[in-house]
């Protein structure tokens, strides 16, 4: 059941790096836009993202819940000694969630719209940063329950180069998932060209994030490199990748699109896969070497028990539905488009 | 973390309650076809996205803080008490992808299918309204594991999540809910019926949610007694805190106002009536009733607070059943009552009672707790975070939360505002 547990847990994780991700980037694609295309953009976005966007944020829900449940310890550490992160990004989940619903249903559109849309595409950009730091630092081991002074136990645990270059990359991989999603949904050639562009600029910016996270971690003696090519996981995950990132820019410019998005949600796992797996059981690692693990820090047996059936039960009912409000919503009606 | 709840339970509320009232106004449009339901649907289903989002956000916050500010608490509850938010994890979600269906859905689906969607949201609004109290009724009767020497051990979360309390508590939230927004929102549409715009509009609006609001206050007390009677049996000190009661006796007076003096352990200006506390606690005019002074000094509630919090929820609840036993007594018999300006008065003066009684409840229960976090197990101060300077992430908190409110109250100011040019056609 531990291991049922886990896999929920991993695959939340996936899923809000992917869709919750992709919301994400549509605000970053927004800040990144210039001022004559952003109406555009917004539109295509909101039509795209609109009816799942509530879902999308759930996934980070789910991972939480399961987290204090079932590896209390695992969390109480993290949210004493990331405090001010974990502060941060929730601030931008408020601001982000708020003025995203409000511009919409504001029924008054006036000067607020402005205020609206600023505040979405600043929160889309600091919120992933600060989910990128969070993950960086858990690994980082610069986490020390032992620590003494202020700085070192709430500061430094989080503020170093290699949890910002971390942040940096989810915040360039959001963009590049935002991008490649909206390539499908554009409703002309034009933006659909102008989003093929944003999907470029992503994947190189994630492409120079990602140089600098090495860099970083090979500064900072992070043991990086052995994570990542120390194992036939690993090596795998980075081939396919890279593999399918070139095949897909093929077909980008061949015009073919229906693939793109599976093949970008590929890349992202994989890169997932490869960060996590050296390291698993392992979630977080101290400064005295020690390591949180899934295994060895879980609750007891029974709630373990329990939270399992209770995710078993829960995606009986949930991913049937969600896949079927995804599907709905993918396809647009002829008429649909008309009265709009 | 006090005020986060605070502001939570509001929105939550409106969010479990109002996908009901839209289930019903939606109901009658697609039964009758008059296009005012249609708008009033419409225009509800606006503020529920609000209040959802609201809600939603100020929800995931709130998971989080738990373990921000309560690290000491959720090392050791977490794992107890986890089972009721996994599954309230699950129906939020549910709620989520139903409420995307809705909103996003008109003219797309089948219409029934499509009404069926707003009834889930409420649906699964309400069960995790539940679950979410189940949660604190562990809080308030600790169950589903044995603590050994400062360990909890045999752990059992689902005993834990059917621990003694929750019925009683779950059963009283969730009328007060209905209770709350029922009056709150029929106090607003009263107040445009008074200032004699949209009038029709208004008045379907009017009528669904005053009496959904109505029947919902006439049923309050008889849950509340309920809850009277578990707390005299589970927490003596709370229920002795709620009443200001400092000696324990026999034929225990009721206490209605006054102001408690707890040095002297006397209640001032109050109004007594002889055996109604013994009898509203046990059953039994004759009953004992547990004191203050049968309990150590140290695991003291807060009496001031508790005992004012339990009066104004108790006199706003009351005030509620009046109007509401005005109401139906109209609607049965004086049907020409109904239209007439007076009683629209009454509604509109009444729109914060319901959220003044949840409030003030929710403060009985919680500072009635004081000085423990879990009953008789573990003390607030000991689950505090250790972090220095945390009282700045309370401020913080505390500030986000009423800029949301206020926000809020400002979005809703002006979705009334528009209500004319939208939903007005000629």
């Amino acid at each position: 059941m531990l291991y049922i547990v886990i896999t929920f847990l991993w695959t939340s994780i996936l899923l809000y790096l992917l869709m919750g991700g992709a919301d994400y980037g549509a605000g970053i694609i927004e800040l990144f836009t210039s001022r004559k295309n952003k109406e555009v953009t917004r539109k295509t976005l909101y039509s795209a993202i609109g009816p799942i966007w509530e879902a999308n944020h759930m996934w980070l829900i789910i991972a939480i819940v399961i987290l204090f449940v079932g590896f209390p310890v695992i969390y109480s550490t993290m949210s004493v000694n990331l405090h001010i992160p974990l502060t941060i990004m929730l601030l931008g989940i408020i601001a982000r969630g708020t003025a995203f619903t409000f511009r919409h249903y504001d029924a008054v559109v006036d000067d607020m719209q402005h205020i609206y849309n600023t505040i979405f595409a600043i929160s889309s950009f600091i919120t992933p940063l600060f989910l990128g730091i969070i993950a960086g630092s858990a690994v980082s081991g610069r986490i020390d329950p032992q620590a003494d002074t202020f700085l070192s136990a709430y500061i430094f645990s989080w503020l170093h180069w290699f949890a910002v270059t971390v942040g940096l990359f989810t915040v360039s991989i959001c963009g590049f998932l935002a991008s490649v999603y909206l390539i499908g949904e554009a409703d002309n050639e034009h933006d659909r060209l102008r989003f093929a562009h944003k999907a470029q600029f992503f994947n190189i910016a994630a492409v120079i994030c990602g140089m600098l996270v090495f860099t970083a971690a090979y500064f900072e003696k992070i043991p990086l490199l052995d994570w990542v090519f120390g194992n036939w996981v690993g090596r795998i995950a980075i081939v396919s990748a890279t593999s399918t990132l070139i095949y897909m820019w093929y077909l980008l410019y061949q015009g073919k699109i229906r693939l793109l998005r599976p093949l970008a949600g590929f890349q992202v796992t994989m890169i997932l896969l490869t960060t996590t797996y050296e390291h698993f059981p392992n979630i977080v690692i101290l400064k005295d070497g020690g390591y949180l693990s899934l295994l060895e820090h879980s609750g007891q047996e029974k709630t373990i028990q329990a939270l399992g059936l209770a995710l078993l039960i829960g995606s009986v009912f949930i991913l049937p539905a969600l896949f079927y409000l995804i599907y709905s919503f993918q396809k647009k009606p002829f008429s649909y488009r008309e009265s709009h | 973390m006090a005020l986060s709840l605070g502001f939570h339970i509001i929105f939550s509320c409106i969010g479990m309650v109002m996908p009901f009232f839209m289930a019903v106004a939606h109901f009658y449009w697609l039964r009758t076809g008059q296009d005012v339901y249609k708008n009033v649907t419409k225009a509800w289903s606006q503020g529920v996205a609000i209040f959802f989002a609201t809600g939603a956000v100020s929800g995931t916050v709130l998971s989080f803080e738990l373990g921000l500010l309560w690290p000491g608490f959720m090392k050791h509850a977490g794992p107890i008490f986890g089972m009721p938010f996994s599954l309230e994890g699950t129906a939020f979600f549910i709620e989520a992808i139903a409420l995307g269906f809705f909103l996003y859905g008109w003219d797309r689906f089948n219409k029934w299918f499509h009404w069926f969607t707003g009834v889930v949201v409420g649906v699964s609004g309400l069960a995790s309204g539940i679950l979410v109290v189940a949660a604190n009724a562990w809080m308030n009767s600790p169950s589903g594991f044995d603590y050994v020497n400062g360990q909890y051990l045999n752990i059992d979360p689902i005993e834990a999540m059917f621990n003694d309390a929750w019925f009683t508590q779950a059963l009283h939230m969730t009328i007060a809910a209905f209770v709350a927004t029922g009056f709150a929102v029929a106090g607003v549409h009263a107040f445009m019926i008074l200032k004699g715009q949209n009038v029709l509009f208004h008045t379907k609006s009017f009528t669904i949610a005053a009496f959904f609001g109505c029947a919902a206050a006439i049923l309050q007390p008889l849950s509340g007694d309920l809850s009277a009677k578990d707390v005299a049996i589970r927490q003596p000190a709370k229920l002795a805190a709620m009443e200001a009661h400092f000696k324990t006796e026999k034929s225990a007076s009721l206490i209605v106002g006054g102001i408690p003096d707890v040095k002297n352990k006397k209640v001032d200006y109050a109004i007594k009536l002889p055996g109604f506390l013994s009898f509203l606690a046990h059953g039994d005019f004759k009953s004992e009733v547990t004191g203050l002074d049968k309990i150590p000094a140290k695991n003291h509630p807060p009496v001031m607070i508790t005992h004012f919090a339990f009066q104004m929820m108790v006199g706003s609840g009351m005030a509620m059943m009046l109007i509401a036993i005005i109401y139906f007594f109209s609607l049965w018999k004086q049907k020409r009552w109904l239209s007439s300006n007076w009683i629209l008065k009454l509604f509109a003066i009444a729109t914060p009672l319901g959220f003044i009684a949840v409030e003030a409840g929710w403060t009985v229960t919680e500072v009635g707790r004081q000085p423990w976090i879990i009953y008789n197990i573990m003390r607030t101060a000991d689950a505090v975070t250790p972090m220095p300077g945390i009282s700045y992430s309370f401020y913080l908190f505390s500030a986000i939360y009423i800029s949301l409110a206020i926000i809020v109250i400002f979005m809703l100011y002006r979705q009334i505002k528009m209500v004319g040019k939208l939903y007005d056609k000629p």
